[in-house]
């Protein structure tokens, strides 16, 4: 099958196009401020170059950054409301209690808390009250709100709270959007709320977005599936993506670090992804990314989502070098203007990149503009930036052994050729389109985690596994393709019985 | 000389959870929750008073709060500070007296803010001791019982407002086991006003000070933060700990019995401690570190496992596979390494035939 992967950025839009498990053709634009118009052109040229036709394609991948970027910018986000049913349990922390107020002030909608819920056992906190639920739609509705989040009180275990709710937000408001909570995952009330209270205010615009990806593609004459990336390097269907936009969140360097895997062949390493101002160190284990262990924050608000550990540095092929100093270097950048910024290209800045084109590390515009700087000079910059870097990988290994370390990224010419701890620095072809190859081999993933109750530990987990294939598949995984890649179980303190929490996440080749 | 009251500011509340989620030793549960609303208290105009024990007159009559449950379900019943102050009115009544302060049961993990909570919402002071020094899985396993002080009476709440009194126990151990059936009847999680106490009672029978000792490690994790130095360092030179090793998480098994989180979690060795692995045993808290078939440190040491990069504690509940962390050892409390303490709370108390040796020399039994 011929796949297409497209990384929008915010610098460039990349696109790769694979068959049979290799690299055919890949293409490298600069981001448009008509982003669709772009993706477009991308995949016109993709196709030309590698003289394949729209209607041959089997698949189309993106991973976009326009999600977060959404909620970190706050901007394109719907005014927002929130229903918990939780009371009496879980008044005194009302929904958006731990926004950043800049957030708050443009998603906070009416909120209302209701009676009902469910205890850790199974049962009712309080007899549901659907007369509460109706009067907040009502009232929700009166605000010309459309954008609702649910939140019940251990939905994750039962979500038949969160159902009837939504039936009547159905009912009563027809125009509502609604994110039922326990289709975001895990417990924890307050972070699982946050998370659907984000993705009810990205609804509008993730919708515009996966429409506007569809037109792009009509626009370039492929019929193929779109799918779209998330957080944990997989993919999901368009419409999934349109319904569940926070999924899609870390899905930049996710991509990165899966197409490092792909190039290098290599399942356990560190990858360094130098960008235009940053680099990115992440590690792979099985050939996945490693997960960052803390509580993860976008935009400032808490979530439950469990993203890739990535150390960030100030150090890209944009970064501004002080010309009296060799050891100051960034950390501000010249970012995408790097080609009207940067000496080697006629402007005025001196940048990492004009002094890896001195010192010989790569051929970019014109030497001759950089042949004045000093030979001390430059020779002690790029000392700097290679132990910027030594440092920043040494700070993500966790193993005392040395391991093999991938440099991809547009500025991957900066990472030096040896480092300590590191068992070979491996470059590879296409180095520079790392994040649209990740997209373009992604698969597709099902996740549970949910508590069982009074089943033997055996079939709890079986029927974990079950659930989380069904998700798959619906998500637009090849049933026979599913493989379980991880598969926890917690059983539960303080109560009789049998109480398991099991976690099952399986995943499997587009189908 | 007692040290001189104080209000407790934004910043404290904030350095006290990270410190009292360190001295929780893997269990109390996350203070994020009760931070939150503690904030809000403040916010709104409400303030609270933290006293030294030793100002205590011998009969000022002192609440001693704490919440009961599973961790997991406060993750989604949240913690209302509410619930926890209605337990105090409700022993005044049942005593006919009046309470001059509160103070902490549990210092570690989110228990010690139920006493700050307590205090912010019916403008008690709050005397800066608890009855634990750490965190413990049991009511047996405080200093009160230690001291042989009575058990009893307790009130008892759930966010619905059922409630009961415990008007008199055989002794700690009978208390523990009708209370926790309770707690899982009510849903796994309730407020409670313990036995109260006198001023003499509190200065004899507490650990002292241990408020006061959260807000301090809170604010050398803060500073060692903010200076990017290792916090964890930090807080081990500060407080006379001991660094027992560093490594990655390679498993964790647990299992629920008799109502408690008991397991095992492993660490393979990095840096210096590379080859080798530690395995730490668990009830709720951690109990035992074990370095191959040898214990490296028992309770009631401390045994603290923290998150290697940020120095955050991690729970016995979220402890995961591939986690890279630290397990640190600080000294516990002198009262809980007496030979009687140790009855209590030694190693043998949570079923390990081992007598306890602190890792601390001085403090050896």
């Amino acid at each position: 099958m011929i796949r297409i992967g497209i990384d929008v950025g915010g610098t460039n839009t990349d696109a790769v196009l694979i068959e049979a498990g290799a690299v055919r053709h890949a293409v490298k634009t600069a981001t448009t401020a008509d982003v669709m118009g772009g993706i477009v052109a991308t995949l016109g040229r993709l196709l030309a170059e590698s003289a394949v036709e729209g209607r041959a394609v089997g698949a189309v991948m993106i991973g976009t950054t326009h999600f977060t970027n959404a909620v970190v910018q706050r901007r394109g986000l719907a005014r927002t409301a929130g229903i918990r049913i939780s009371l009496p349990a879980a008044r005194t922390l009302p929904p958006f209690i731990d926004w950043p107020a800049d957030l708050r002030a443009v998603v906070a909608g009416p909120t209302f808390l209701v009676r009902g819920g469910y205890e850790v056992d199974g049962q009712p906190i309080a007899p549901f009250d659907a007369d509460a639920v109706r009067a907040a739609a009502r009232a929700i509705r009166a605000d010309g709100t459309r954008a609702v989040a649910v939140t019940g009180a251990f939905s994750p275990l039962n979500a038949d709270q969160e159902e009837k709710a939504a039936a009547i937000l159905a009912e009563e408001w027809p125009e509502a959007q609604v994110t039922r909570s326990h289709e975001l995952g895990r417990i924890g009330l307050l972070a699982r709320e946050n998370v659907s209270l984000l993705n009810a205010a990205l609804g509008p615009m993730a919708t515009h977005t996966v429409a506007a990806f569809r037109d792009a593609l009509a626009g370039a004459g492929i019929a193929a599936p779109l799918f779209i990336t998330q957080n944990d390097g997989t993919v999901v269907t368009a419409d999934e993506a349109a319904a569940y936009p926070v999924r899609s969140f870390a899905s930049g360097p996710t991509n990165s670090l899966r197409g490092a895997a792909f190039l290098s062949g290599l399942d356990r390493a560190l990858v360094v992804d130098v960008g235009g101002t940053t680099s990115d160190v992440g590690s792979l284990v099985a050939g996945f990314p490693r997960e960052a262990n803390n509580v993860v924050e976008v935009g400032g608000v808490r979530t439950l989502f469990r993203m890739p550990d990535l150390l960030s540095i100030g150090l890209g092929g944009g970064t501004l070098c002080d010309p009296a100093d060799p050891n100051r270097i960034g950390p501000v950048s010249v970012g995408f203007r790097l080609t009207e910024r940067a000496r080697v290209f006629g402007g005025p800045d001196l940048t990492a990149t004009d002094v890896a084109v001195a010192a010989g590390l790569v051929e970019l515009g014109d030497r001759d503009k950089v042949a004045g700087l000093d030979a001390g000079y430059v020779r002690a910059a790029v000392a700097r930036m290679h132990a910027m870097i030594a440092d920043a990988v040494d700070r993500m290994k966790s193993d005392a052994e040395p391991v093999p370390l991938v440099a991809v990224g547009g500025g991957a010419f900066l990472v030096p050729d040896a480092l300590p701890g590191v068992s070979e620095v491996v470059r590879v072809p296409h180095q520079g389109v790392a994040n649209a190859l990740g997209a373009a081999i992604a698969q597709v993933s099902g996740e549970v985690d949910q508590i069982f109750r009074d089943l033997p530990r055996e079939q709890a987990m079986a029927r974990a596994r079950e659930l989380a294939e069904a998700r798959a598949v619906r998500a637009g995984a090849d049933a026979g393709s599913l493989k379980l890649v991880e598969m926890e179980d917690i059983p539960l303190a303080y109560l009789p019985g049998n109480s398991l929490r099991v976690r099952a996440r399986v995943v499997g080749d587009v189908a | 000389m007692p040290g001189a009251a104080f209000q407790l500011t934004e910043r404290d509340l904030e350095d006290f959870a990270t410190g009292a989620w360190i001295l929780g030793t893997g269990g109390g549960g996350d203070p994020y929750f009760s931070l939150l609303e503690a904030k809000q208290h403040l916010a709104a105009g409400r303030t609270v008073t933290v006293v030294d024990p030793l100002s205590l007159p011998d009969d000022a009559l002192v609440a001693c709060v704490g919440q009961m449950g599973a961790p997991l379900a406060k993750q989604e019943k949240l913690c209302d500070g509410d619930v926890i102050a209605s337990t105090i009115p409700m022993m005044e009544k049942h005593l006919g007296r009046k309470f001059d302060a509160v103070m902490l049961w549990e210092v570690g993990g989110n228990n010690g803010f139920q006493a700050i909570l307590s205090g912010l919402i019916l403008g008690l002071p709050v005397v800066d001791c608890d009855a634990m020094g750490r965190a413990f899985p049991q009511a047996d396993m405080t200093t009160f019982a230690i001291c042989d002080l009575p058990a009893y009476p307790w009130t008892m709440v759930d966010i619905r407002r059922n409630s009961l009194i415990f008007t008199e126990a055989e002794n700690w151990t009978w208390m523990e086991k009708m209370t926790r059936r309770v707690c899982t009847v009510f849903g796994a999680s309730a407020a409670t006003c313990k036995a109260p106490r006198t001023g003499e009672e509190v200065k004899r029978g507490s650990c002292l000070h241990t408020l006061s000792w959260a807000l301090s490690i809170g604010r050398t994790v803060r500073a060692a933060r903010a200076a990017h130095a290792d916090p964890i360092a930090a807080v081990v030179a500060a407080e006379g700990g001991l660094v027992l090793f560093r490594g990655k998480v390679t498993d964790v098994m647990r299992r629920a019995t008799d109502g408690w989180l008991r397991g095992r979690v492993t660490i393979e060795g990095l840096d210096g401690d590379q080859g080798e692995s530690m395995a730490i045993d668990f009830q709720n808290e951690f109990s035992v570190a074990w370095r191959g078939d040898k214990p490296a440190a028992t309770v009631p040491d401390l045994i603290c496992l923290l998150d290697s990069a940020s120095g955050e504690a991690i729970g016995t509940e979220t402890v995961r596979y591939g986690q890279r962390v630290t397990v640190i050892a600080l000294p516990a409390p002198a009262i809980l390494t007496t030979p009687k303490g140790l009855q209590h709370v030694g190693p043998r108390a949570f079923g390990f035939d081992l007598d306890f040796h602190s890792v601390f020399p001085a403090r050896s039994a």
